[in-house]
């Protein structure tokens, strides 16, 4: 067997999976009921319903990707100063929680901090007030970074732990202080790694329905919600896909991003 | 080599594996597939159907009628039958995607489903062609007497600021208008742009008071205290009242939506025929008492009825209220398909708000 016959299961898998679904998407979007060719689906955007959803999707992204990051460095530099045996623990206990289902993580978070759920419960036996956070968009971004920061710290870790120990000693011999050796030698050396870390946490953050509909109580319209019910509720395939480009555009400014920063690809080989 | 020969016999073993599956699934008499509401019928009786008949039953389950109706129309997985409400059953009727029941074949539907239901859906089935009703019930309100004190007889209660953060209202279009509608005395059918605003912009102001737009989620919430109020269906209210003594249903005094869910037999069915005596097994009194007993969604089954033991059962108001007893009860009818545009739009510039 030659190489490239090994790749013809792949070349399959893409076409049918990820090819003609796009171009069906592609297609609907630029067509109405008579299939008729129109840039209306597209242009919906501006309405002031979609438009909000997408602002508000934005912003809560852009805060639980912040927040991922904040949480996730340290404890990459942590862990990579850690011994073989602990961190790989570690490592373990983080991605533990993603081999269970993230539908039903969801959930539990929901029972978590309902009114009377089991936070608000153990907060009320020690005379405690109580966590009103639930259905409020403090609740979305709480699951939004719970989901999402092993996607952060993975290949931020990645990064840190591929620097030369040599390239920080030498920095130490130079006379570089604590401070500078991070800012001029760690931090642009782990930049591939938080590049893709934030692609992996930004662009799944900017697209859920489930974590806003869950843990905001339908309350709270992303635009993923907008496209969801587009297609499940209202039955119109040509505007949720119509929403769908527009949210493809977000994604490829990211991965460009990406593809501009990580260009030996670091970041997310684990 | 021996590779090779591990994949092979590997091989050999999975295709030995399928044959068999195969051999057992296509049993004897073939299958019927099912699509019907969540925690809608009582498990048991599907493995009965399957012992009795030895068809096996492929059961899929949807949630609003608005996530089951593409998913027939597109046609991509065929149903035999299919459990959907009144308004959509109209929309899959003038969308032609019904076929004719014949009711020769399904015996018991005549036999032991009240006529006075055969009626009810006349306003969606007008000849009665198509459709053989399953369940029936009404919307209304459930609240927990420990919560509200004040008498609840009417929907206004649901723009109570007292109960900010403590009602929940329905996560689906129709229902949620319904409420704001009767509320102003209007027909929950309405098609009039500027009745329709007004009750947007009260579903608006009501939404800094709504904990959550739930679903099936109405009846855990309520049972666990969660909420003080919420808008249920009546078959739900029996469950939660058994869970919780606290909790008490109420028809508003402004009237409500009079729904029925039933059977009805897609025209792209694979199995027609097993779809008709699954509809005839479902119309049993025994197996209808045993739905009934399971979900307590209100059967239309008289012969059902007569089983019940419990008289306070037998004869709840929530259950099988006197329905002359009350005034503006409505069934939902199709909107069209501008109607239904317009209803979504507004519904989405409430839920985007």
């Amino acid at each position: 067997m030659n190489k490239k016959s090994l790749a013809f299961p792949y070349i399959l898998w893409a076409g049918a999976f990820i090819v003609i679904p796009l171009c069906m998407v592609f297609y609907y979007g630029m067509t109405d009921k008579t299939g008729a060719f129109t840039l209306s689906n597209i242009i919906t955007i501006a309405t002031a319903e979609h438009a909000k959803a997408l602002v508000l999707s934005i912003e809560l992204s852009l805060a639980s990707t912040a927040i991922c990051f904040f949480l996730a460095y340290p404890l990459a530099m942590i862990l990579t100063d850690m011994h073989v045996s602990t961190h790989s623990f570690v490592v373990l206990i983080f991605i533990l929680p993603m081999w269970m289902n993230f539908l039903l993580r969801t959930l539990a978070w929901q029972t978590l901090l309902e009114k009377t759920g089991v936070i608000n419960s153990i907060l009320q036996l020690i005379h405690l007030p109580g966590l009103d956070i639930i259905n409020t968009p403090g609740a979305i971004i709480l699951g939004m970074v719970y989901n999402f920061l092993p996607f952060m710290v993975l290949p931020i870790y990645n990064a840190l732990s591929k620097i030369d120990t040599n390239v920080i000693n030498a920095a130490r011999d130079l006379g570089a202080n604590g401070m500078q050796t991070f800012f001029r030698i760690i931090f642009p050396l782990s930049l591939p790694g938080i590049i893709s870390g934030i692609t992996m946490v930004f662009i799944p953050a900017l697209t859920t329905f489930v974590i806003s509909t869950l843990l905001g109580g339908s309350k709270i319209l992303l635009i993923g919600n907008v496209i969801e019910q587009e297609f499940t509720q209202t039955g119109n395939w040509h505007l949720g896909s119509g929403l769908s480009i527009v949210l493809m555009i977000f994604i490829l400014i990211n991965m460009v991003a990406e593809a501009v920063f990580d260009r030996e690809g670091e970041g997310t080989r684990l | 080599m021996k590779k090779r020969i591990l994949s092979l016999f590997l091989l050999s073993i999975t295709a030995l594996a399928l044959t068999a599956c195969g051999g057992n699934q296509s049993s004897e008499n073939g299958e019927v597939i099912v699509y019907n509401w969540g925690e809608y019928i009582d498990p048991d009786v599907l493995t009965s159907f399957e012992e009795e008949t030895g068809i096996r039953v492929i059961y899929d389950e949807f949630e609003t009628n608005e996530i089951m109706y593409p998913k027939v129309e597109a046609g991509a997985s065929a149903y035999d039958v299919v459990c959907p409400s009144d308004y959509m059953i109209k929309k899959m009727i003038d969308n032609d995607l019904l076929s004719k029941i014949d009711f020769e074949k399904i015996p018991n539907a005549k036999k032991y489903i009240g006529q006075q239901y055969y009626d009810q859906s006349r306003e969606f089935d007008p000849q009665n062609e198509y459709s053989i009703p399953y369940c029936w019930g009404t919307v209304g309100i459930l609240y927990n007497k420990t919560m509200v004190t004040e008498p609840v007889d009417s929907w206004d209660i649901l723009w109570n600021e007292a109960y900010a953060d403590n009602i929940l209202m329905q996560d689906s279009v129709r229902d949620a208008f319904m409420v704001a509608l009767k509320r102003d005395g209007a027909s929950m059918n309405t098609l009039d742009e500027a009745q329709l605003q007004k009750a947007k912009e009260q579903l608006i102001a009501q939404k800094p008071l709504v904990q959550a737009y739930v679903i099936d989620q109405v009846r855990d919430k309520m049972i666990g205290g969660e909420a003080a109020l919420g808008v249920i269906y009546s078959g739900e209210a029996i469950f939660t009242q058994r869970e919780n003594a606290d909790l008490a249903y109420v028809i508003p005094k402004e009237g409500t939506n009079v729904w029925i869910d039933s059977w009805v037999i897609p025209k792209n069915a694979p199995n027609p025929e097993n779809a008709q005596r699954f509809i005839d097994y479902m119309c049993r009194p025994e197996i209808a008492l045993k739905n009934f007993e399971y979900i307590t969604y209100s059967t239309p089954n008289e012969g059902a009825r007569e089983l019940i033991e419990e008289e306070a059962i037998k004869n709840s108001p929530i259950a099988f209220p006197d329905l002359s007893q009350y005034q503006n009860l409505e069934t939902y009818s199709y909107l069209g398909e501008e109607g239904d545009a317009l209803y979504n739009e507004l519904w989405k510039e409430v839920k985007s708000e």
